[in-house]
């Protein structure tokens, strides 16, 4: 039951976060800025209109969005966001979310291969360079967060961090520090990527999706709204468990905990355009740099946990 | 026990059989079907062993030198292994059913398969040094003259050479291990060394020669340099075999002899262990990623596989040595099913490149292209495999590397300070070949499948034959059932895993909707099939939900490529392009890239040029100043040919006494 209303919100705002994130960009650039439900008319506009299909295009070409969406939805649904006790929570931990994330972009990577255009190309190959610091910087931080919750299993960690015991430890400071600079990377915002562009020499998302078009992009559109959701879910569940319903609570904790969520999003949705909005896009091979760091400061907080404690 | 006996005579029967006959047209299925049917009774013969304890059995057999009988036995560890030999074997023999009736010279082919597949086996089976150095030995050279079958194509002469020169360097470390554990006493049978009490050098010594031995037919860093040549240099189905299966009985050797017969272990070999994985794990997916020879890019990634092999078996000495049993047995299960998992994708990929020879005549993937338009079950089955290497859920790569980060996981509680430094480091090693993997095989499979086609052949090339296909389809279908029921193989593993290190996961079938779970339910649980299930269904469902209310139209129209879509194919992405971006990150310490732009003048109608030149460390550093001083060596002692026979006498004389004075001192 968690789970399935857990599926259907994560969806049904995925949108909306964009499309608020969007919103406070532009009024901190003193632009009136488009209204936040605006990604919801685009997803509608793309699923009405014609397919066109590049004549080099193979069937991975047209299956690779829904691959793609359906593991990042999949992922996104094994985080715990307004409760925590999901049903298939134990089938997959920390671990196996990166993967899965891992598995989106391997098909989207080859699906910006398969048509045969050196724009494709460009994408793809610069998506796998950043992807390999960033997801190893990504399972560092997982590895520091279970080395201190004693478990890779999320509403474990979760359950642990609201525990009043935790108090304040370096590597939790290193590792959210990391984690934001992954997901920074991963959804391709400023200043890794930029989102809203298209036709610049730079871009890495936009470049590998730029041959799809109709009900294909709408899927691939609707996949990086809800990969924004999972990482500001991701990040609220493991430093901000606070709110969250446990397994055997009431309608009106359910009720407190989803508003508590939409208003953690809401807070995530505004640092996000405020950081965007501060600072410029960087050259694409500075990219490793900045990911090294989150590298680094992963592998830092992993060590110092092996130091100082045993689990 | 008799049954694998039979199995081996066959084959070698077989081998001696195809010898007068190879020129016939059906030598080829007869041989290849007697294969697989060998292989076939082998797994029947050894996959009850698993399961059954009871099944234990060993033979002696007077053959060989007349007072060291043969000696021979199946345990567990050796069942284990005989199920991934045979595994691999049987695929291959489906495959070159197919495959080798494009064989341009079947008489260097034919002879040597069979024999190459009874000399594995009879490794694995080996319990007394003769044997097993006899079939290693066997093993190397059956292998070798498979290497050298297309002995006129460029390369082939010179990767057989370096080829034969490493397999006789390491059957030489090997012999020289046993020698050592044998004692002063000579104890040539297992059981002898077992009982044997080395010393702490005697230990190490052991170990060092070990690595060295097992470790160049493994493919470690920096022993690996062979690999990457003689594999791709063999026919499709030879290279599966080495590069899925030989390698996985070299780390047959490693375990049985550092686990079982070198006695109990110091922490500094895990150590070492470690260092070696990881370092093998991330060279050899950056030297794979630098690659655009198809075959060669396998091999290569070989040697990345070897390297999370060797984490996983560092790992398990670790726990070891600190008296974890219940991490031991993890960190050993992570490294055995990573074997089962390697020898299935690899083999498959490997078949897969076979078939884009046989279909195109082309490894170089810079000029293929496009391929799955043309070739849908070859495309299918290797993009399951680039998935499955890529340990990406739920197959089964991911399973294995999912146990050894779970095992690294543990690693705080060990005792030693060096180990608790090394360790994070080696889970960031591991994760970053992970990535570096899936790069990888986005290059591999989105260069040679995807695209347009860059060549005439690319564009002409069709589906290969029903065996072949069959082969794939069968090896991907094992990639997925692994990963989406891994509990079965963690149980199966349980026996070789408790005889080993004295500890084994808990039984994991009985644990309800067949998920994972290694330590306990609180730490860390994995269900590939509830993922499998889970995707499936919310695939399906956004499917129909698309299908529903979504508009069909598709029109096929030029591709957009911001509206100026170029024609000519050569305006695509290519192997070097693509590996670009990561060549500049990870290359300039790691191969000293240098790269150059040569620009026309302007006005100039001269095409642009980038000269690109990679340095091999190993070969630099390492190989080439050995070679040299072997030379060196030679041209000084060349003098000593052409003594006359007084001299020689003088000489034998010497020797004589030196060696007599040595051993008077030594009493």
């Amino acid at each position: 039951m968690v789970q399935g209303l857990q599926m259907l919100l994560v969806l049904a705002i995925a949108p909306l976060l964009t499309g608020f994130v969007r919103w406070v960009k532009a009024r901190m650039l003193r632009r009136r800025g488009a209204s936040p439900l605006q990604p919801y008319r685009d997803l509608l506009r793309l699923v009405r209109k014609e397919v066109v299909l590049a004549e080099s295009a193979s069937w991975l070409f047209r299956v690779a969005p829904y691959l793609v969406f359906t593991a990042i939805w999949v992922a996104a649904a094994l985080i715990p966001t307004f409760a925590t006790g999901l049903l298939f929570s134990w089938s997959a931990d920390m671990i196996a979310i990166v993967a899965l994330l891992g598995t989106a972009r391997f098909f989207l990577a080859l699906a910006g291969m398969d048509v045969g255009t050196s724009f494709g190309g460009l994408g793809s190959s610069r998506e796998m360079m950043i992807a390999s610091v960033a997801e190893p910087a990504m399972l560092m931080a997982v590895f520091t967060l279970s080395l201190l919750a004693g478990s890779t299993q999320l509403s474990a960690v979760a359950n642990f961090m609201l525990d009043q015991s935790v108090g304040l430890r370096i590597s939790l400071g290193l590792v959210l520090v990391a984690l934001l600079i992954v997901s920074i990377a991963e959804n391709a915002r400023i200043p890794v990527d930029n989102p809203s562009t298209h036709l610049e020499l730079t871009m890495v998302h936009e470049a590998m999706v730029l041959e799809y078009s109709g009900r294909h992009l709408a899927m691939i559109e609707a996949a990086a709204f809800l990969k924004l959701v999972l990482y500001a879910s991701l990040i609220a569940c493991v430093f901000a468990p606070w709110g969250m319903a446990a397994a055997g609570d009431g309608f009106f904790a359910y009720l407190v905990g989803t508003g508590v969520y939409l208003l953690k999003l809401a807070v995530a949705g505004v640092l996000l355009a405020a950081f965007e909005t501060s600072i410029a896009k960087m050259r694409v091979f500075r990219v490793p740099e900045f990911l090294g760091a989150a590298l680094m400061l992963g592998l830092l907080g992993t060590l110092l946990l092996f130091v100082t404690r045993s689990v | 026990m008799t049954l694998p006996l039979y199995v081996i005579g066959m084959l070698f029967a077989v081998a001696v059989a195809a010898v007068p006959f190879c020129r016939w047209r059906g030598a080829a299925s007869v041989v290849y079907g007697a294969c697989l049917a060998a292989c076939a009774a082998a797994l029947t013969a050894a996959l009850p062993v698993l399961t059954a304890p009871a099944g234990e059995a060993s033979r002696v057999l007077p053959l060989g030198i007349p007072w060291i009988e043969a000696h021979l036995r199946l345990d567990l560890l050796a069942a284990f292994f005989l199920v991934v030999v045979n595994l691999g074997g049987a695929a291959a023999s489906l495959y070159a059913i197919g495959y080798g009736r494009h064989e341009r010279a079947p008489q260097r082919v034919l002879p040597f398969f069979p024999a190459f597949l009874a000399a594995m086996n009879l490794v694995v089976l080996a319990d007394d040094a003769f044997t097993f150095l006899f079939a290693w030995e066997l093993m190397s050279l059956t292998s070798w003259a498979l290497v050298m079958s297309h002995h006129r194509s460029a390369g082939t002469a010179r990767a057989g050479y370096i080829y034969l020169v490493m397999a006789g360097f390491g059957t030489l470390c090997l012999l020289l291990a046993f020698g050592v554990l044998a004692g002063a006493q000579g104890g040539y049978a297992f059981a002898a060394m077992r009982a044997e009490h080395l010393t702490a050098w005697q230990q190490t010594v052991v170990l060092l020669l070990v690595l060295l031995g097992a470790g160049s037919k493994a493919g470690i860093v920096p022993l690996h340099v062979w690999l990457p040549l003689a594999h791709p240099a063999a026919p499709s189905h030879v290279s599966a075999l080495m590069s899925g299966v030989m390698t996985k009985v070299a780390i047959y050797g490693l375990i049985r002899i550092v686990f079982q017969l070198a006695g109990p272990p110091a922490w500094w070999w895990s150590a070492l262990v470690l260092v070696i994985g990881a370092t093998t794990a991330v060279l050899g997916v950056l030297y794979a990623l630098m690659q655009h020879d198809l075959k060669r890019l396998l091999a290569y990634h070989t040697v990345e596989n070897i390297g999370i092999i060797f984490i996983g078996l560092g790992l398990a000495l670790a726990f070891e040595t600190a008296g974890m049993a219940a991490g031991a047995a993890l960190a050993l299960t992570a490294a055995l099913f990573h074997v089962l998992n390697h020898s299935l994708f690899k083999s498959l990929l490997f078949f897969g490149s076979g078939t884009v020879l046989v279909a195109t005549g082309e490894r170089d993937m810079e000029r293929l292209g496009g391929l799955i338009h043309r070739m849908p079950v070859t495309a299918t089955t290797f993009l399951i495999g680039c998935a499955a290497i890529s340990a990406l859920p739920p197959l089964n790569g991911f399973v294995s590397e999912w146990l050894t980060f779970q095992a690294i996981l543990i690693s705080p509680n060990l005792s030693h300070w060096g180990l608790k430094f090394l360790v994070p480091a080696v889970g960031a090693a591991l994760a970053l070949s992970a990535a570096l993997a899936a790069a990888c095989f986005v290059k591999a499979f989105g260069i040679s499948f995807l695209g347009r086609p860059r060549s005439a052949e690319a564009l002409a090339a069709r589906e290969v034959d029903a065996f072949s296909c069959a082969a794939m389809i069968a090896l991907a279908l094992l990639c997925v059932l692994a990963g989406v029921l891994p509990g079965l193989v963690v149980d199966a593993l349980s026996g070789v895993v408790r005889e080993l290190t004295a500890a084994s996961l808990p039984p994991q079938s009985s644990l309800p909707w067949l998920s994972l779970i290694p330590l306990s339910p609180q730490r860390a649980s994995y269900n590939g099939l509830i993922l499998l299930v889970f995707l499936l269904c919310t695939s399906t469902l956004i499917a129909m939900a698309v299908r529903r209310l979504a508009s069909h139209a598709v029109r096929r129209a030029p591709a957009w490529d911001c509206g100026f879509p170029d024609p000519n194919p050569a305006t695509q992405y290519t192997a070097g392009s693509f590996a670009q971006p990561i060549r500049r990150v990870f290359g300039r310490s790691i191969f000293r890239v240098e790269e150059r732009v040569e620009m026309p003048e302007p006005g100039s109608l001269a095409p642009a040029r980038l000269h690109l030149r990679l340095h091999d460390l190993a070969w630099e550093y390492l190989f080439t100043p050995i070679a040299r001083a072997v030379d060196e060596a030679a041209t000084r002692l060349n003098a000593l040919q052409f003594l006359t026979i007084r001299r020689y006498l003088a000489l034998v004389f010497a020797t004589l006494v030196i060696l007599l004075a040595g051993l008077a001192l030594w009493q």
